[in-house]
């Protein structure tokens, strides 16, 4: 007879322990829903303070899960993989969460939307990027990424909730309309390329898949037709979500109208479980998936065409924005084109462990400069959401001479300036990519990071040497801002000084 | 060769470091008057470190000296793992540019002591962090053999350059720092590709050989298979040809390497930017820009392109040598055409640098040992030319030559001062500039890979140096005083004036009548170098 399993059965036979980061943050948001309906009026402050407690949780679970000696394991049946890649990942995503959590607090209070909830979304989203880097499955895949996709459409309209008819309420209203509704349609891509993939393969498991793909590839049938169909659509679906061209048209409108913090937070976390999930399914799926014997990966070139493009119009489109958020936006998808760099080389045989670690590092690079930006930007911003342009930073380093130098700072390492965290990503990647033979790529990338210097170095310009209009910034930031720019700036300059941290941290990595 | 201790040049090269700490911790404002004296005791400190390590350094020895080598990080790469290494020490080349480097350092900052700059744009601890910084990786750039921390050091002295530019400069200064910044990237950024590749193929950053590790050059230098080293290796490994671009591999990453140098140089057609940068930089960030940061470019030229690519070099020779004729001449005709006495010393560096490059493709040890000379040579006098004007600015507030004249009559210290640099820039034989010149010169005769041509409008430049810096010369000195100033007071040197030519003379003269001394110095490393172009 069937019998049920006890408790102690499932866990071992789940290994539930594997996934602990991810499910003790969802366990303990689901707690602050109910806490927060009992935080009066007065102690409002007591929910970040508790959503970073959760992060720190999830942080030491993290660590306890994730020790190198560990290895791979596999987690519900299958469906879930814990390894150093989800360990890496999992660090960076919670880091990212904790800055957007410091800088969130200050800001909704000022824009007078400060509702509990707020963290709640924020952290199961994080929870939901969580998952998607440890998926194994393209179920686990689908639906993590609706975790971590869900919470920011509400988030991206947060500040339609006071809903005052202003011009940001409607632009976040807005924002968050266009996500929901391109996220929604890109989905749709994802499960059909799963669904072909399914078809072709039997399986959604991406081991497995792998396992199938070599005995496909090499005849005749039609599931070959299938599979390259839906590796297509696969590409599509989390292309829109990681904002490469050409599925990058919602990322300016969005980021712009969402609140900023929110604009931090899914420039990361987003773009972070999107790449994952990508790498994840092309590298320890697809990985053999050639139209012939002996030709090159089949998804190689269209990923050197994407990051191609992504490169050049990101970059060049953000060459005339006078917004420093919709800069930053246009920058963001220059940034996803490095790391499709990456995804380009591990295209190649033998540099799939330097792309994958190249990729990581760089994320691990463009979160902690990015967040940081953003925080900048975020407290140079008036109330009524102006003051964000080119020409309200004027002069910041005489009336705000830290911020102005962590700005120049974030600024130099989002170029690729060395001493800073990004010019290791970048080294990385470049370096991968001239490993694997993709001299094109690589040039292209370091000549469009020319390109991005140009509009990096003029927000120098205006901080350092023009003077202001006159009117000194009012100071916006509060403790918590400013802990959330000393941890983005500390992260910057620590990976970029002691270069080894990071390449060690990464060393481990493996998805081949 | 002991490799992992504390070495002399880490010593040296971290020096300003300490010092840029010491002045962080310091308050702007209440202790302004101290913050220019930390930075001129740390620079002096350097140097004298610097001093410390040529005492120490065996002329007769072709190896790497004083050097240090840890393992900073490894980077796995397919299968294979690559070393990035803090990788220092210094060969003669190296040692002579250290040299530069320290001395000029000391004499900018005593050069900016009195500036009115600091009244109008404020900012004065900065300053000489920023100045601390350059002087850390200046050093850096010279005495770092590992190709990747090499890059960085080569791209963070454009951070605190732009800030010098952009802050302290004239009235276009964001112009000329925004122009310096990207221009100067977009050179070395392919670069960074081509390192990226040698280190890829041949499995090191490291340039030279240390602890067991066999480092690049030496694995060019002792390759002797067929064709060239990179060839061979080819793209993937196996020995086939790149077929893109170009066809061998090492042409491409020689072009990779020279593009970075040629724009720092500044190589004809490649030098609009330094006008513009010279113009525009306060005297102490010209001064520095003239005296050391344009000979990183020809240093990387001799260190890289030369030791890694010998065939491609040998290839190029005679185009790069044609394009720094042109520099010389063009340098010198545009010098001429100025009315502005700050751009036409600027001008002057293209020719002058014209020389070094000449001297560089030569490719035999007159040519090598000149071009250097010429680098130090370079630098003491184009230095001291800037600061000249420089203190002719902070008097008359004026650029422009047609408002001086007859400066020698009030100045008459000042004005002789001026005649020795003029005349040691210019190549009057006793005197520093005439040893680097003359001795390109000799090489570019006798040498296997260039045509008598270059030598005869090589030396056409050297004329043309007289007339641009007599004109010069003639229209600021001589006649009759234009414009008296209002206090008669500004018409005496102060003592840190005079305190920064004193050393600019003494080497001016000792380079001119003992250039043995610095010859020695050099001997034996250019012997290496050229070891495989000769014969």
């Amino acid at each position: 007879m069937f019998e049920s399993p006890t408790i102690a059965e499932f866990l071992a036979e789940s290994n539930l322990v594997s996934t602990l980061p991810g499910t003790l943050l969802l366990a303990w948001t689901l707690l602050l829903v109910i806490v927060d309906l009992f935080v009066d009026e007065e102690r409002q402050h007591w929910t970040p303070i508790l959503a970073c407690l959760g992060l720190g949780i999830s942080f030491v679970a993290n660590i306890g899960v994730y020790s190198p000696a560990e290895g791979e394991r596999v987690a519900l049946y299958g469906m879930f993989i814990a390894d150093a890649f989800t360990g890496f990942l999992n660090f960076v995503i919670l880091v990212a969460t904790l800055i957007a959590v410091l800088m969130s607090r200050d800001y909704l209070k000022r824009a007078g939307i400060h509702r509990g909830e707020y963290y709640v979304l924020a952290l199961i989203s994080s929870a939901g990027a969580m998952f998607m880097v440890g998926a194994n499955d393209l179920i686990m895949v689908f639906v993590a990424l609706e975790l971590l996709s869900i919470p920011l459409y509400i988030l991206a309209a947060f500040r339609s909730i006071k809903n005052d008819g202003s011009d940001l309420a409607l632009k976040s209203e807005e924002s968050g309309m266009k996500y929901f509704i391109l996220g929604a349609f890109s989905s749709a891509f994802l499960v059909f390329g799963a669904a072909l993939i399914y078809g072709a393969t039997g399986t959604t498991n991406i081991p497995q898949i792998f396992d199938m793909v070599g005995g496909i590839v090499g005849g005749t049938s039609s599931a070959t037709f299938y599979l390259l169909v839906g590796t297509a659509l696969l590409i599509v679906g989390l292309g829109f979500k990681v904002a490469v061209v050409p599925f990058h048209m919602w990322t300016p409108d969005v980021y712009e109208g969402a609140p900023t913090p929110v604009t931090a937070f899914m420039s990361v976390t987003a773009k972070i479980g999107g790449f994952a999930a990508l790498l994840r399914v092309l590298i320890t799926g697809l990985s053999v998936l050639a139209l012939a014997d002996g030709d090159a990966v089949a998804w190689q070139a269209t990923a050197t065409i994407i990051a191609i493009l992504t490169l050049v119009l990101g970059n060049f489109v953000a060459i005339s924005q006078r917004n420093l958020k919709r800069m930053l936006a246009y920058s963001s998808i220059a940034h996803a084109g490095y790391i499709m760099v990456a995804v380009a080389a591990a295209g190649s045989a033998n540099v799939i462990d330097a792309a994958t670690q190249g990729a990581l590092v760089y994320m691990l690079a463009y979160m902690f400069t990015n967040l940081g930006a953003f925080a900048v930007v975020m407290t140079i911003e008036r109330e009524d959401g102006s003051g964000g342009n080119i020409d309200d930073i004027s002069g910041l380093a005489q009336s705000r001479p830290l911020l102005a130098m962590a700005m120049a700072i974030f600024m130099l390492s989002l170029t690729g300036v060395p001493l800073t965290a990004g010019f290791v990503g970048k080294f990385m990647i470049f370096s991968a990519a001239v490993q694997a033979g993709l001299f094109g790529l690589a040039v292209i990338g370091v000549l469009t990071s020319v390109v991005s210097a140009f509009y990096y170095i003029r927000v120098v310009v205006n901080m350092y040497l023009r003077d202001g209009a006159g009117e000194l910034h009012p100071p916006l930031d509060t403790h918590y801002v400013r802990w959330a720019i000393n941890i983005a700036l500390a992260g910057t300059l620590v990976f970029g000084i002691f270069y080894p941290l990071a390449t060690n941290l990464v060393s481990m990595v493996s998805i081949a | 060769m002991d490799v992992t201790g504390l070495s002399l040049t880490t010593i040296t090269l971290f020096l300003p470091l300490i010092g840029l700490a010491i002045l962080a911790f310091m308050n702007g404002e209440t202790q302004k008057s101290n913050l220019k004296w930390v930075a001129f005791v740390t620079s002096l400190v350097t140097f004298v470190a610097s001093v410390v390590m040529w005492i120490n350094f065996d002329p007769s020895s072709a190896e790497l000296q004083m050097a240090q080598r840890n393992t900073w990080a490894e980077i796995s790469l397919g299968e294979s793992v690559i070393n990035v290494s803090y990788f220092v020490g210094v060969d003669g080349i190296s040692m002579l540019l250290v040299l530069l480097t320290t001395f000029i350092m000391p004499i900018a900052i005593l050069g900016s002591f009195g500036s009115h700059i600091f009244e109008e744009r404020g900012r004065e601890k900065l300053y000489y962090i920023f100045l601390m910084l350059l002087e850390w990786s200046m050093i850096g750039v010279f005495v770092v053999h590992d190709l990747i921390i090499f890059y960085v050091f080569w791209e963070v002295t454009l951070v605190p350059m732009y800030f010098l530019i952009g802050i302290w400069g004239a009235e276009e200064r964001i112009y000329a720092a925004v122009k310096f910044f990207l221009y100067t990237m977009a050179g070395s950024i392919l670069m960074l590709i081509a390192i990226l590749y040698v280190g890829n193929r041949s499995g090191t950053f490291s340039t030279y050989s240390a602890g067991g590790d066999v480092g690049v050059i030496e694995m060019v230098q002792n390759f002797d298979g067929e064709g060239t080293y990179w060839d061979a290796l080819g793209p993937d490994g196996e020995g086939e040809d790149a077929g893109f671009l170009l066809d061998s591999v090492e042409s491409f990453l020689f072009l990779g390497f020279l593009v970075a140098f040629a724009i720092k140089v500044p190589i004809f057609p490649f030098h609009s930017w330094l006008p513009d940068a010279h113009v525009q930089a306060p005297t102490a960030g010209s001064v520095i820009l003239a005296g050391v940061l344009l000979k990183m470019g020809t240093y990387g030229i001799v260190r890289f392109n030369l030791n890694l690519f010998p065939e491609a070099t040998v290839a190029w020779a005679p185009t790069i040598a044609f394009l720094g004729v042109v520099g010389i001449i063009y340098g010198a005709w545009v010098s001429y055409a100025q009315d502005n006495v700050k751009k036409l010393v600027a001008y002057s560096s293209v020719s002058h640098l014209g020389f070094v490059v000449l001297g560089i493709f030569a490719l035999n040890s007159q040519g090598l040992q000149g071009a250097t000379l010429q680098m130090v040579n370079h630098g003491i006098s184009t230095g001291g030319l800037f600061l000249i004007v420089g203190m002719l600015y902070e008097r008359w507030h004026t650029k422009e030559m047609a408002d001086y004249g007859g400066i020698w009559k009030v100045m008459p210290l000042f004005g002789a001062i001026s005649l020795v640099i003029s005349l040691s820039s210019m190549g009057l034989p006793g005197l520093n500039g005439f040893i680097g010149e003359f001795t390109i010169l000799l090489g570019s005769l006798g040498s296997d890979y260039l045509g008598f041509a270059f030598t005869l409008f090589g030396t056409l430049g050297v004329i043309l140096a007289a007339v641009y810096l007599l004109k010069m010369f003639q229209h600021v000195f001589m006649g009759d005083l234009k414009k008296p100033l209002a206090d008669e007071a500004g018409y005496t040197l102060t003592w840190y004036e005079k305190a920064a030519y004193i050393p600019i003379i003494i080497m001016v003269f000792w380079m001119g009548l003992q250039p043995i001394v610095f010859f020695n110095l050099l001997d034996v490393s250019v012997d290496k170098i050229v070891a495989m172009f000769v014969g």
